[in-house]
């Protein structure tokens, strides 16, 4: 029989080891559907792979659709290290897309511009985070509910506009008019839709890592997730950890809101985020919840995303591989993080 | 106003409630057994999504609507069982197990769904379950034909709700899942096996969850949409919470829920004055949200809520 033991201590190379270990039996697990869809599996991994990062304009594709995981990842990986349940990232984007939205149509000078717009993005993501853990501070409400539901109501808030006060009349297409072509992020590389905003959510993730790992808020934080009641014996002010770490989390998803604005669709439409929001969760899982492995995590994830486009393009595979893919992984790595603490001992049948 | 009153008492608003409640009923009382053995299963939605895909394909191919939702069952349970063997067995935190079913489960009902019928413009349908009007009962004025003339799915899951009742607070099951829901060591050591028992309470919610699923794709609307489920897995666990973990009560709320749905849905129609359909359609979730805000504060959740469970460790 077999079972679980503590281990009681973790070698050094398992803990890096573990999200590629993860990876890989994803892999190995999903292309059985490849399979059943009468695929080849090395041809169509073979296609995601050279389709996300075979060439320089590959991976500045990916890059770009790494960007917003990137943030989304930061949001949700501090808001779980204090235990705050923030399942509600992708409203936050949608509300820092939004607002973003409202400061790019103002015509003036494109750096006030692109400053104010990712001033005003991360508060309205900051304020959306601020309702679940409000809730959950004043009134013992489940934050991961409710931070669920509010992405229901700021997505509504969003269609109510594009199909309302927004509605292209010209068209009649339920989009956003485009903001000012001064605010438009910079493109960093000719040809490519690499934008500024990649940058400044790969400079975040090292940022976040030292909030995280060497300033008070962020021992305050980690305390706050590992024991809140020794954080309480310690005189930290829970509750307002709990807030804090709430504005900061929704700052950061709003952020990945403004940089598809700013950097990629130049205006608001439905479909803005494809789920960036959720898989930001399985980005900061697969991060084991530290910033600086955020950037590795998003990006594999933004190569499946974009390359499952191109494989189901070349394959017939249906796309929506790539949010199986994602599902498993996050499974994956749950399992896999199991290992860290225990490991599998075969004990006699008496046991 | 009062045109909104008589709206409330027409027979065609009544039957909406009853229908917009059946699938939240279903899911609302899966959630529930899931929780009260203290595993919080946030799969539902993805749960949902997924039977809802199986039971339409299979009642599509076989042209066997009974065999559709017999199919949504057993998803339902087997993706229940793959959500108690990550949090049950292997002790993993229920809140991410919760998501990453969910988007498994989406995930693969949208690639299984494109793998079978491909891309079409107009998306298939079936010819779904029919009303069966009750004898005798479906007569009663205005009850009667707005509860009694009914998909019979509907009257499984009027049905549903004190059989619940009946098997959690009359069984010595019933009695095993409230113990291991609220404490888990001393139902160890009365000899019930905490394990098993919440692999079958969660099995157990996974199957109603499935049943959900199926009423939404093979009674409500006769196909598999991608917004299918859209959020009625969500309001399920809020309305067990509103419902304080118990069946009466969770279909109750659920049933309160319905009414704020369609009355959403006859103001939308109604079309009054400029306020955009959306405000309606968040109205909801928004009330959702307060209404945990009140009922929260004194919400007594099962204790072992969330908590894994391992013997040796004491």
């Amino acid at each position: 029989m077999l079972r679980l033991e503590a281990r009681t201590s973790t070698p050094a190379w398992f803990n890096l080891a573990l999200p590629l270990i993860a990876i890989a039996v994803t892999l190995v697990l999903c292309s059985g559907l490849i399979a059943v869809a009468g695929a080849g599996v090395v041809e169509a991994y073979g296609v995601m792979l050279s389709a996300s990062l075979g060439d320089s304009y590959a991976i500045t594709e990916t890059l770009v659709r790494a960007a917003p995981m990137i943030f989304t990842g930061l949001a949700v990986a501090i808001a779980f290290r204090a235990k705050f349940w923030n399942i509600g990232a992708e409203g936050q984007l949608l509300a820092g897309a939004v607002a973003s939205c409202f400061v790019g149509a103002i015509p003036m000078p494109g750096y006030l511009a692109m400053l104010l717009m990712a001033l005003v993005g991360a508060a309205a993501g900051a304020l959306v985070a601020l309702v679940p853990a409000t809730l959950r501070v004043k009134f013992k409400v489940d934050d991961v509910v409710s931070s669920l539901l509010l992405n229901s109501v700021i997505y509504y808030a969003l269609m109510a506009l594009i199909e309302g006060r927004w509605k292209d009349t010209f068209s009649g297409y339920p989009i956003s008019p485009p903001i000012e072509d001064s605010a438009n992020l910079p493109v960093l590389i000719e040809g490519t839709r690499l934008h500024l905003g990649v940058v400044v959510a790969l400079i975040a993730a090292p940022l976040c890592w030292f909030l995280i790992a060497r300033t008070t808020l962020g021992f305050r934080i980690r305390v706050t997730g590992e024991n809140p009641e020794a954080a309480r014996y310690g005189g930290i002010n829970v509750q307002r950890v709990l807030l804090s770490t709430a504005l900061l989390s929704g700052a950061l998803a709003g952020l990945a809101g403004v940089g598809e604005v700013g950097g990629v669709h130049f205006q608001v439409m439905s479909d803005i985020s494809p789920g960036y929001g959720y898989s930001g969760i399985v980005v900061a899982m697969l991060a084991r919840l530290n910033p600086l492995g955020v950037v590795p995590a998003a990006i594999f994830l933004a190569a499946v995303m974009t390359g499952a486009e191109a494989m189901s393009r070349a394959t017939g595979v249906p796309a929506f591989l790539s949010d199986v893919i994602q599902g498993t992984a996050l499974l994956a790595m749950l399992v896999a993080l199991l290992f860290t603490a225990y490991r599998i001992r075969r004990v006699g049948a008496q046991a | 106003m009062s045109a909104v009153f008589e709206q409330i008492f027409q027979v065609g608003f009544l039957a909406a409630i009853i229908r917009i409640a059946t699938p939240l009923a279903f899911a609302t009382l899966g959630e529930m057994f899931s929780e009260r053995a203290g595993v919080l299963n946030l799969g539902i939605e993805g749960i949902m999504l997924l039977s809802a895909m199986a039971g339409f394909t299979a009642a599509s191919l076989s042209g066997s609507l009974w065999l559709g939702v017999l199919v949504a069952v057993l998803v339902g349970a087997l993706m229940g069982a793959l959500h108690a063997l990550f949090t049950v067995a292997l002790g993993l935190s229920q809140h991410v197990c919760g998501i990453g079913v969910t988007l498994f489960c989406s995930g693969l009902a949208y690639f299984l769904y494109r793998l079978i019928f491909g891309q079409q413009s107009v998306p298939p349908s079936i010819d779904g379950f029919k009303p069966v009007p009750i004898p005798l009962l479906a007569d009663i004025p205005v009850l009667g034909p707005a509860v009694f003339n009914q998909f019979t799915l509907v009257y499984l899951a009027i049905i549903a709700i004190p059989l619940a009742a009946l098997v959690l607070y009359r069984t010595p099951w019933g009695l095993s899942v409230r113990m291991v829901g609220e404490n888990p060591r001393a139902a160890d050591s009365a000899g019930v096996s905490v394990v098993a028992t919440r692999f079958q309470a969660v099995i157990l919610g996974g199957a109603l969850m499935g049943l959900a699923g199926a009423f939404l794709t093979m009674a409500q609307f006769n196909a598999f949409t991608f917004g299918v489920v859209s959020g009625r897995g969500w309001v399920a666990i809020a309305l067990v919470v509103f419902g304080r973990w118990d069946p009466w009560r969770s279909a109750g709320a659920a049933l309160l829920f319905a009414f704020v749905d369609a009355l959403q849905l006859r103001m939308q129609a109604s079309g009054l004055g400029h306020i955009p359909y959306e405000a309606f359609l968040m109205l909801p979730f928004i009330f959702t949200i307060v209404a945990m805000a009140f009922m929260s504060r004194n919400a007594v959740a099962p204790s072992a809520l969330l908590k894994p469970f391992r013997r040796e460790e004491r």
